[in-house]
């Protein structure tokens, strides 16, 4: 993994559009530097383009201009399979609405996110227990979506999304679903991660959440701003 | 602050998806919705069931049709003696050698001349164990005239004693063959006391007797004796019952000994004989099971068809469904073919599924028909064989295009739902 403070994903003066119709430019000359093993929070009102951001830092999106750089490598226009393969490995994903499979038991689900990481089979029940026991679940792990609790099923999206020891952990308003106790013990995660090293970038509207962050930017139809007044990694091109 | 130059090297790190993994997933996939699975398999199932069917049955009754024919006629021809049928007077138009001129062609094994004696014009001679004057009336039976060839090319099969040679032929001995049910009702028990019996009034020596024969039954009935005997005695046959080769062949050989068969024994006048082999009846069977059989694999072409549109088709709606579950995949580091080779393995196994199935509903009907029918079932195993796999096929064929599209969705769009 790169050492702290290097830079692990950086946003080069990206733009998005969706085509539309009508096109929404959703994300405008967005600069932003994260850093291996910083602690990230998000900001911004509903429609400022939060999720597309954070699609674009975990390479589900393309950007319509600018660079995405991953570890280094410019990853915005790299082939399809190298993309997935920093998906897979690299970053862990815990969308705003879950996505469990609903026919898979919480610790299939986990394991879901080994498959194409090519985790060992032998290995795979092993790892999914452990970090469904670090998100307080491993009592939980052989029932189905549908018999958890909404926040118990956003522990599961969150192990899963750790399970492969990632670099970036992106997280889109993981405590929105959240009781005060559940969003403690969550916030108790991040710092552990934190800990061992991992990004964590959050979506969040909660203070609670934000406040926890080492750093704060905030997004306003489509511009980044640094809500802590620090740097955000101006445009690496201008120098 | 810098950053470091563009990498031109892919990722140290790949994304994976083993055989193992596939086939598990592919698998999930298509027990997550076991109703449906099954009725998307029907019409693979209808389709390859129904091709094995049609095949499985006309292979077999074709070859029972064979199998019934084979055995005796498709190695016999039989020259009949027209130039006699149109005679009034009595007439035989096989010339003495006309065995041996027979044997010559090519693919015959046996041949010769017979015919059945009409003393007046009885068909049935008084046949008796005692010398004539005293004897007490007789029993009416058939006697027949047959060379030593005749009796080789229709195979009578011997219950005792011997059949009478080309000897007794050349010297006109007065032997005679019976059938086992004259041999009964003359009160004959055996050959080997060489007994005697009177053809009207006529005294010969017992020989030999036979059970039956099968190619010319009639011999099975009455008393068989040397042509060259029945000529002296009886003269020429007479034209209500002319002479008759019969020719036994080599299996395939009966129709070009039949077009040879004239020439060969009446080089000079060949249009007195006509020369037969019997009408391939599989060839006329054939005929009509043919165009019925064509109709029947249209149908199960069309079957096919529907089935491949079936599994397209629930792939596509699956697909819809699925978008989430596809981008969920994506996002945990799917390749776009990684999701092709999911989608494509699903399809080809409800196709391989329906493969499965219909071969072997389609065996056990083939076989339940061909026990009700008291037949030999003949299932060509290669039918089987290839049935088995072309489900797959049909499947694999079917699921490419759903296959596509699925690779082709984009991740974001598809977690958006
Ligand atoms: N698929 C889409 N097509 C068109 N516009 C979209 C699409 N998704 C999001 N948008 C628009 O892009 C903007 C940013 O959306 P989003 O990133 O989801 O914002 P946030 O996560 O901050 O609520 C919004 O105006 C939204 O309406
Ligand atoms: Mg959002």
């Amino acid at each position: 993994m790169s050492s702290p403070g290097e830079p692990l994903v950086v946003l080069d003066a990206v733009t998005f559009r969706y085509p539309g119709p009508p096109p929404v430019l959703a994300v405008r000359w967005a600069t932003l530097r994260v850093s291996a093993g910083e602690h990230v929070a998000l900001t911004g009102a509903s429609g400022s383009g939060k999720s597309t951001l954070l699609n674009l830092m975990g390479l589900l999106d393309r950007p319509t201009a600018g660079r995405v750089l991953f570890d280094g490598a410019d990853l915005s226009a790299a082939p399809e399979p190298d993309r997935a393969a920093v998906r897979a490995c690299r970053v862990g994903f815990v969308f705003q609405s879950f996505h469990l499979l609903p026919n898979r038991t919480a610790a299939e689900n986990v394991m879901l996110g080994q498959v194409y990481a090519g985790v060992p089979r032998a290995r795979r029940i092993d790892l999914a227990m452990h970090a469904l026991d670090r998100v307080g679940l491993a009592a939980r792990a052989w029932a189905l979506p549908s018999q958890l609790s909404g926040g118990e099923r956003q522990r599961v999206a969150v192990a899963r999304a750790v399970v492969n020891r990632p670099w970036l952990l992106l997280c889109d308003e993981p405590t929105g679903n959240l009781d005060s106790a559940a969003t403690a013990q969550l916030l108790g995660l991040f710092d552990e991660l934190h800990a061992d090293g991992i990004a964590v970038v959050v979506v969040t509207h909660n203070p609670a959440v934000s406040g926890r962050a080492e750093r704060r930017v905030s997004m306003r139809d489509g511009v980044l701003t640094d809500a802590s007044g620090g740097d955000l990694g101006a445009d690496p091109q201008a120098s | 602050m810098r950053i470091r130059r563009r990498r031109d090297t892919a990722p140290a790190v790949r994304s994976r998806l083993s055989a193992g993994d596939l086939a598990r997933e592919s698998l999930a996939g298509i027990l997550q919705r076991p109703g449906r699975s099954a009725l998307t398999m029907l019409g693979t199932v209808l389709g390859i069931g129904t091709f094995v069917v049609v095949l499985g049955l006309s292979e077999t009754a074709n070859g029972q049709i064979s199998k019934n024919f084979n055995a005796l006629l498709a190695t016999q021809v039989t020259v009949t003696d027209t130039g006699a049928a149109n005679a009034t007077t009595p007439t035989l138009d096989f010339p003495s050698d006309a065995s041996v001129a027979a044997d010559r062609i090519n693919g015959v094994i046996a041949a010769g001349v017979w015919w059945q004696v009409l003393l007046g014009s009885a068909t049935a001679a008084q046949v008796s164990n005692l010398p004539g004057d005293d004897a007490p009336a007789g029993v009416n039976l058939p006697v027949y005239a047959a060379d030593p060839g005749a009796l080789r090319a229709s195979q009578p099969s011997l219950a005792n004693g011997v059949l009478f040679n080309a000897f007794d032929q050349a010297e006109r001995e007065p032997v005679a063959v019976l059938s086992a049910a004259a041999a009964a009702q003359l009160g004959v028990l055996g050959a080997a006391s060489q007994p005697t019996v009177f053809i009207a009034g006529q005294a010969f020596t017992v020989v030999g007797i036979i059970r039956s024969d099968s190619r010319l039954p009639q011999f099975g009935l009455g008393l068989i004796v040397p042509a060259s005997t029945a000529l002296a005695d009886w003269g020429l046959p007479q034209p209500a019952q002319p002479a008759q080769m019969i020719i036994r062949t080599r299996v395939g050989a009966a129709q070009v000994v039949a077009r040879q068969a004239a020439v060969a024994i009446r080089p000079d006048d060949p249009g007195l004989l006509s020369a037969a082999a019997p009408a391939a009846p599989t060839t006329l069977r054939n005929a009509v099971a043919a165009s019925l059989r064509t109709l029947l694999l249209s149908l199960a072409a069309v079957a096919v068809i529907v089935g491949a549109l079936g599994i397209a088709n629930t792939s596509l709606v699956a697909i819809m469904e699925r978008t989430a579950e596809i981008g969920l995949r994506r996002a945990l580091g799917a390749r776009p073919g990684h999701i092709a080779a999911q989608f494509l393995t699903e399809s080809a196994v409800l196709g391989l599924g329906g493969g499965v199935i219909g071969t072997g509903a389609g065996v056990v009907i083939t076989l339940a028909v061909t026990v009700a029918e008291r037949w030999t079932a003949i299932l060509e195993p290669t039918v089987v064989l290839l049935a088995l796999p072309a489900g797959a096929v049909v499947g694999l064929v079917a699921g490419l295009y759903p296959a596509l599209r699925a690779s082709s969705i984009e991740p974001a769009e598809a977690l958006r739902r």
